[in-house]
């Protein structure tokens, strides 16, 4: 059924994209009047009245069925879809590589006539902005970047949050005393997450050890899995990952060890070993940016948004896992909400033992933004990357 | 200790799809065919047989249906390079590139779906000793006949009859026509069984190996095995033990990770195609080795008219 869904969405959006394109072709400036298939036959007078909807478009890096990273930022323009109904036209490009092919599809997005245009991946920065500077009046949104322009914003998620109440629960629920984590790549993102993940662990368990595998992938599942198994036999028995597909999970399913879901919630692949799904819940912030476009409020900003603002959360947490600890979870959530909790407070020790951030301090957006270390109780180095 | 058996246990399993796919290209190749559509056989193979076992549970029937699939793609090719002569090189990147959006495509439903966990086949009586039992006897039955096919592809190549006209058809279409042999039949049915081969590997990585099904779940491992063919100069043990070779690199990399041993991950994936280069500078050096090895008709045509 969902399948049946997509489909159509996907031939109802090439369609609009065609009939828009055809349009400026022909170098008119009106949008087609509303369709004929109007939901509400007895108000045809007030319909051809009503104003054009606003064309919002999205840009994905993998495919919309990837389980994970993508299939929650569709979930999200779903949620705009569900919530303006007629008074927004959405539009999809998935699989989108990274680099000179985003360039060209956003500046065709932007072409056909969307207003705004969100690029749910980090290499779409740089691609963005350039197009960004040749469309003054789109608006446009990247997720996960740093740079901006008067009509280019960005927007993230404190994932790290997640990887924090995560860690609380691998740090009860390991029997070895070390917790494995399986990491794409070695940018600050990802090691927040790993350093997260351990503080929660030694929350719980001060002598818990953190074994990190990288992949050098966002998405190879064959291989997540090999990273997962060799965490495992090396002794780690809960995971988490920061790669898009549950092969981590399914793996530790099939050694009977714990981990966890990333991105979505993925409890259905691995019924044994799934303790909690960390998940990206877009739709609160893709509602509000729309809305900023409609009320004409829209201005250049950097929104990170955490369990506080329903941006990301732990969901799904097993009953395996003591009543204690969930009740330990649902309070530092409860601290998140109002505000009054930091992942990172200090003191922060690095694994070499050099004091990252004092004692009582409360991590600022730049110390996160700059991480580029492990926390004390992670092992290994970072690979250099260079 | 442990941890060493186990290391030898994941490299043969991430090895073994890579030889079942390398072995069917060889076939392939020592009839003088080039399909570097396996990327895409496989990945059509894989999603083939994972909706089988998702339908049935049975690691057979979804084998069965991998190589199916695989040897339908192939046939495509076949038709296309054999019977209409177009170019070897291009038609199989065509392959590969269908195969990715084609299993894409009818692969969406599948997305997200669970298989059954796959039991490890025990040998009896071997999978109790210490060490060399969690090492080589506690795998997937693939895993096993993967070798006995390295064997039997030997024997058929070097031993038999029909492997020999196989090869003088690699080597001389010419002179195979003018004996009378049918070589754009044998180069068919060496196309179909060498598509087969890469569908049973398809087929394992998405039921046994991963088991999932998402788009591209073959990775490239399609590449690696064409390269394997070369990298092991088209002798069937060589290819076995190049797979556990390739595959072993990256478990070994994962494990000095976890040891603390800084390793570039972007080096690594390089080296199976490092390794190939490597092999074709040394054997472009030496006629008499790449004589006796590479298949002397690759990737050309043959016309039985002119």
């Amino acid at each position: 059924m969902t399948v049946m869904s997509k489909r159509n969405l996907l031939k109802w959006a090439a369609l609009s994209s065609v009939a828009a394109a055809a349009l400026v072709g022909c170098g008119k400036k009106e949008e087609p009047a509303a369709p004929a298939a109007s939901p509400e036959p007895a108000s045809a007078p007030a319909a051809a009245a009503a104003p054009e909807p606003l064309k919002a478009a999205w840009v994905y890096v993998g495919p919309v069925g990837d389980a994970g990273w993508t299939f929650a930022h569709d979930q999200g323009r779903k949620e705009v879809e569900a919530e303006f109904g007629d008074k927004v036209k959405t539009t999809f490009v998935e699989k989108v590589p990274e680099g000179a092919d985003a360039e060209r599809v956003i500046r065709d997005l932007a072409t056909q006539g969307n207003k705004i245009i969100f690029a749910t991946s980090f290499g779409y920065m740089e691609p963005m902005l350039k197009v960004a500077s040749e469309f003054p009046d789109v608006k446009f949104e990247h997720a996960t970047g740093y740079k901006t322009a008067p009509n280019m914003r960005i927007y993230d998620a404190k994932f790290f949050e997640d990887a924090y109440l995560a860690g609380i629960i691998a740090g009860t629920m390991s029997k070895t005393g070390t917790i494995g984590f399986v990491g794409s790549f070695p940018i600050p993102e990802v090691l927040r997450n790993i350093n997260a993940y351990t503080l929660g662990a030694q929350s719980v368990n001060p002598k818990i050890k953190t074994k990190v595998v990288w992949v050098s992938t966002w998405f190879d599942p064959p291989k997540e899995g090999e990273a997962a198994q060799s965490l495992i036999n090396g002794g780690a028995d809960v995971l988490l990952q920061n790669t898009d597909s549950s092969a981590v999970l399914q793996t530790a399913e099939k050694n009977g060890k714990y981990a966890f879901g990333w991105d979505s919630d993925m409890s259905a692949f691995a019924p044994k070993a799934h303790l909690g799904s960390a998940v990206a819940l877009w739709g609160g912030y893709y509602k509000k940016a729309i809305k900023e476009v409609m009320d004409g409020t829209w201005k250049t900003e950097r929104t990170v948004w955490g369990v506080k603002e329903g941006q990301n959360d732990l969901i799904k947490i097993a009953d395996v896992v003591p009543e204690d600890t969930r009740k330990k979870i649902d309070e530092i959530k409860v601290k998140m909400k109002a505000g009054d909790f930091e992942v990172f407070t200090g003191p922060v020790v690095d694994a070499s033992g050099k004091e990252r951030l004092a004692a009582g301090a409360k991590a600022d957006q730049d110390w996160k933004d700059k991480i580029d270390f492990y926390v004390k109780g992670v092992e290994g180095k970072i690979p250099s990357g260079k | 200790m442990n941890e060493i058996a186990l290391l030898i246990a994941a490299t043969l399993a991430s090895g073994t799809p890579l030889a079942v796919a390398g072995l069917g290209l060889l076939l392939n190749e020592k009839a003088g065919v080039l399909n570097l559509g396996a990327e895409g056989m496989m990945l059509v193979a894989a999603i083939a047989g994972f909706a089988t076992a998702l339908a049935t549970g049975s690691d057979v029937l979804a084998f069965a249906a991998g190589a199916g699939a695989g040897a339908l793609m192939a046939a495509v090719f076949a038709l296309l390079v054999i019977g209409l002569n177009t170019n070897q090189y291009a038609t199989g990147l065509a392959l590969s590139l269908f195969g990715g959006g084609f299993s894409a495509f009818v692969g969406v439903s599948f997305v997200g779906k669970k298989l059954e966990d796959r039991v490890p086949f025990e040998v009896p009586g071997l999978a109790d000793i210490p060490f060399i039992g969690p090492a080589f006897f506690k795998q997937h039955w693939m895993v096993y006949v993967a070798i006995a096919l390295v064997l039997a592809m030997s024997w058929f190549l070097y031993r038999s009859r029909a492997g020999l006209v196989l090869r003088a058809v690699g080597e001389s279409p010419e002179s195979a026509h003018a004996l009378g042999y049918p070589v754009r039949l044998i180069r068919f049915g060496a196309v179909l069984a060498g598509g087969a081969l890469c569908g049973v590997a398809g087929a394992f990585l998405s039921v046994v190996y991963a088991p999932l099904w998402v788009e591209g779940l073959v990775a490239g491992r399609g590449w690696i095995a064409l390269a394997l063919t070369t990298f092991a100069t088209w002798r069937p043990a060589r290819v076995l033990l190049g797979a556990y070779l390739f595959g072993g690199v990256t478990m070994l990399q994962f494990a000095l990770q976890g040891a603390g041993v800084e390793v570039s991950s972007q080096l690594l994936s390089m080296l199976p195609y490092l390794a190939t280069i490597v092999v074709l500078a040394l054997i472009s050096r030496n006629p008499l080795w790449i004589r006796i090895n590479m298949p002397a008709s690759l990737g050309k045509p043959f016309h039985p008219g002119a």
